[in-house]
């Protein structure tokens, strides 16, 4: 088969108030290939995907956009899928309460006099999940499936539509290894059909392999295109910072103290599940100035041992959770923080950022107690401290009033990190700190919890990237199951111990 | 703040104020020049004290993602108690003082079902409405108690003397300047960016003459009315405690986010339980100022006043999502509210008039939030 041009941009030009987010893009799509797209957050990625799913309708933008030879216009997001666009964006948009049935033909249900035909979605959707190669029951709510899963049904749904190019924006983020191992096999599959994909992810190592080329954004332009097989991923994030980046993960020589948290035997039931542990009998030390990597698959149990001893799990528990030799056992998050707890959670737009709340207001919100004069918060010093962490932390923000909405990811992780420095943490749990986050922001981000741990904060960190946990980590956990089925020095561990760790079911 | 967040926030405020000045030109016109007659302002402002107080702790609740149907029951509740008490011979004092406590122990239960327990706000307050309705027409067996001669009758139709007008708008002027330039020389201090000490300046200036103005056209019929000022001080107080305590920061950030506040350690539940039993306060004193106006309790009054209250909060810019909302803005939405009505009663439109153009001004004003926001982003 011959791969013809599926879809092809000339000179896109987008501009904001202010900004050029597209400044004469040029970028095209075969049939039968993947075209991995690739840049920090900003660079405009996003705002060309939204330009090609008429999101962004014709006339915002100038530049021609070409579908199978012909120059389209889209006005909607309903014109690019009769054109055979489809996105999958980074926010699943499925309906929880749904089947897996019902989403797939959400809007679109066959029916007779308006009464809708279930047989015949219950078939046609059964047929299409056979032919994709997914295993799933189509009459299961969706709800009650894994993020992965979800993922299948969000790109089900999309090629449900029989489109031929398929735009995944940043699909793997929310899913465990062996999820994206499925993942990446359903893409091969769907480039032998003759689907051309566009990829857009952090994550260089699936771009390299699953893609045949690879364009690079910087700063609203198109800066290369290489055929993956050509270049690597040094090359790569080069071209994406703009600048050689020697070192992400920087080895800084920090001295390790006594232990600060010890947990002994903790054990928290499943809570609607009877007889199943979310953590069975988890033992852990972590010592001043040390980085303790937590690392497993997704549901291994990671984040439920950083939300129970946060207090932030309800229902019950046994064990032991000691602070500096102290006995203690946390009710609520506000009694953890109390005692120098800090945590970065995975989803920083809901559970860490007041995201129509401005920068100052949130950095200031878990210790206001401290910002406040009797009760009355004080508006100048509030001011000032938000301005020296956006000055410390190099946070991009217009100002300290903005709203945190408005920025980046990894603006909006300084912004949070800020949060919890502030109320000077002896203990710091960060899960996921890095999700969705560019490779220039990942290394600021680094330091920072480097210098952290330098300054004698005992950090807990939940990575799914191993490159990370490896690069970071004094000593590595690994989950597997709620138990914890592996412990390393820095120097014992490899990504090869890790998994065989990680997949250690009994 | 920089001037175009500060601009686009108060752009809000602006284009209420204008169409509330062109609310006051139609009236003006419709009815011969009778509206804006000292007299007739001064009863405005009078008749706007109930709506407006309750509307104050409304915001809070509604910022906090909650809402309270149960006002309008209470405060005839409160009203019934109160005057019932009095004619049985109690002080104006004690019953006033059972009155409060009666009145924050059902905001407490309330606060108490929605934070405590997860019974939605919506169902629990819909339910105090139709409990304390009834309970007020059974205590009174639906007869009209009359309020008994006191002080309490002060906050109904007295007014402060001229002089001490005069006096107060002069403090307050003093306060709000010296307020206005300590700000101004902690931000210059700071180093934080500031728009020049113009804008401070122009801030005074508008201030003054605003108040100036109000007191003069208050003082042109018979001074200021006594619940008039009581809701300016309860406006004060409240928009300092929603904007400058911890309390008032953690009730925008359980709205804008819960489970970001909650991880944040803010106590959510108490946050939602302190907003009750404020709003248990406001509604005690807004039962005593209805009492006082209309001296008497009765087993029908203060029906519909929660919707009031909830139109007042949305149309001065409140979202019913949660985490959005300005005490001064509510009272500009009550005075809305109460200019519609008064106009239309003066300009002798029947009532039926009155619900058909509010609920448009309502819708209105909500739509006319949802575009801008639409067009903004």
């Amino acid at each position: 088969m011959v791969a013809q041009q599926l879809l092809e941009l000339h000179d896109i030009v987008k501009e904001f108030p202010g900004v050029k987010a597209l400044d004469g893009v040029r970028f095209d799509v075969l049939s039968g290939e993947v075209h991995a797209l690739c840049g920090e957050n900003g660079a405009g990625k996003s705002t060309l995907m939204k330009i090609i799913s008429g999101l962004y309708p014709y006339g915002s933008y100038s530049g021609e956009l070409k579908v199978n030879g012909t120059s389209r216009k889209f006005l909607s997001i309903k014109d690019s899928q009769s054109a055979g666009v489809a996105i999958v964006f980074q926010e699943l948009s499925l309906v929880k309460e749904l089947t897996v049935a019902e989403n797939i033909f959400l809007g679109r249900e066959p029916s007779l006099f308006g009464i809708i035909q279930t047989t015949e979605v219950l078939m046609r959707t059964s047929a299409l999940l056979k032919d994709l190669g997914f295993h799933m029951d189509p009459s299961q709510k969706v709800g009650d499936l894994g993020i992965g899963q979800q993922q299948m049904v969000e790109i089900a749904k999309a090629l449900a539509l029989d489109a031929k190019i398929l735009i995944l924006d940043e699909p793997t983020s929310a899913l465990s290894d062996t999820e994206i191992e499925v993942f990446l096999e359903t893409i091969r599959r769907l480039k032998k059909r003759g689907v051309g994909c566009v990829l857009i992810t952090h994550k260089l190592n699936e771009v390299f392999a699953i893609a045949d080329r690879i364009t690079v954004f910087r700063d609203g332009k198109s800066v290369t295109t290489y055929n993956a097989k050509d270049v690597d991923e040094h090359k790569v994030i080069a071209d994406m910072v703009g600048r050689e980046l020697t070192d992400m993960y920087p080895r800084v020589s920090r001295t390790i103290g006594g232990p600060v948290l010890a947990v002994h035997d903790l054990t928290v039931p499943h809570p609607t599940v009877p007889g199943k542990n979310l953590l069975e009998h988890v033992s852990f030390t972590v010592r001043k100035g040390e980085i303790l990597g937590i690392a497993g698959l997704m549901g291994s149990g990671r984040t439920e041992i950083l939300m129970s001893i946060f207090g932030a799990l309800h229902g019950p528990r046994t064990g032991s959770i000691e602070l500096e030799g102290q006995s203690l056992a946390f009710a609520s998050p506000q009694e953890a923080i109390n005692h120098g707890f800090a945590l970065v959670s995975e989803d920083r737009k809901r559970l860490g950022l007041v995201l129509e709340d401005s920068v100052s207001r949130n950095i200031a919100l878990a210790s206001l107690k401290r910002v406040a004069r009797f009760g009355v918060v004080d508006d100048s010093n509030e001011n000032k401290i938000a301005n020296d962490y956006i000055d410390a932390l190099r946070i991009k923000t217009p100002n300290s009033a903005s709203q945190v909405k408005n920025l980046s990811g990894g603006n909006q992780q300084k912004v949070v990190l800020a949060k919890w420095m502030l109320t000077k943490p002896k203990v710091l749990f960060l899960d996921e700190p890095t999700r969705g986050i560019d490779v220039g922001a990942r290394a600021e981000i680094y330091k920072i919890v480097n210098d952290m741990a330098a300054k004698g904060v005992a950090v807990v960190m939940v990575s799914s990237e191993l490159p990370e946990v490896l690069g970071l980590s004094d000593r590595v956990i690994v989950m597997c199951g709620g138990r914890v089925t592996g412990e390393f020095s820095r120097d014992e561990a490899t990504q090869e111990r890790i998994m065989a760790a990680a997949t250690r079911f009994s | 703040m920089n001037l175009a967040s500060r601009l686009k926030q108060s752009w809000r405020m602006l284009t209420m104020v204008f169409a509330l000045i062109a609310i006051w030109i139609i009236f003006q016109w419709v009815t011969d020049g009778a509206f804006l007659q000292p007299r007739n302002l001064s009863n405005l402002f009078r008749q706007m004290t109930v709506t407006g107080t309750l509307a104050i702790g409304m915001v809070l609740i509604i910022v906090a993602g909650h809402i309270d149907l149960s006002v309008g029951s209470v405060v005839c509740f409160l009203g019934v108690i109160l005057t019932m008490l009095m004619q049985k011979g109690w002080s104006a004092e004690s019953a006033l003082m059972v009155t409060l406590v009666s009145g924050i122990a059902i905001s407490a239960v309330q606060g108490w079902l929605t934070a405590f327990q997860k019974v939605p706000a919506f169902i629990v307050t819909l339910a105090g409405m139709m409990i304390f309705r009834g309970a007020s027409m059974g205590v009174t067996e639906g007869v009209t108690i009359p309020l008994e001669d006191s002080w309490i009758k002060t906050f109904g139709s007295a007014y402060l003397g001229q002089e001490a007008g005069w006096v107060l708008t002069f403090v307050a002027i003093v306060i709000f300047a010296s307020l206005r330039v300590q700000k101004y020389r902690n931000s210059v201090a700071h180093g934080v960016s500031t728009s020049g000490f113009g804008s401070t300046l122009a801030m005074i200036v508008a201030f003054s003459s605003g108040v100036l103005l109000f007191n003069s056209t208050m003082s042109r019929y018979e001074g200021i009315p006594y619940p008039v000022l009581l809701m300016i001080v309860i406006m004060v107080a409240f928009h300092f405690i929603a904007t400058k305590t911890v309390f008032g920061r953690h009730v925008y950030a359980v709205g804008g986010s819960v489970e970001a506040a909650h991880l944040s350690g803010v106590n959510v539940r108490k946050i939602v339980l302190g907003n009750f039993l404020l709003m248990g306060l406001l509604t005690t004193i807004g039962a005593m100022i209805l009492t006082a106006r209309v001296e008497s309790a009765q087993p029908d009054a203060g029906q519909l006043l929660e919707l009031d209250a909830v139109a007042s909060c949305v149309i001065g810019g409140t979202s019913l999502m949660g985490g959005k909302g300005t005490i001064y803005g509510a009272i500009l939405g009550a005075l809305v509210m109460e200019s519609l009505n008064n106009g239309m009663s003066l300009a002798n439109l029947e009532s039926f008039w009155q619900y058909i153009v509010k609920g448009v001004v309502l819708v209105a004003a909500v739509w006319l939030d949802v575009v801008s926001q639409k067009s903004s982003r």
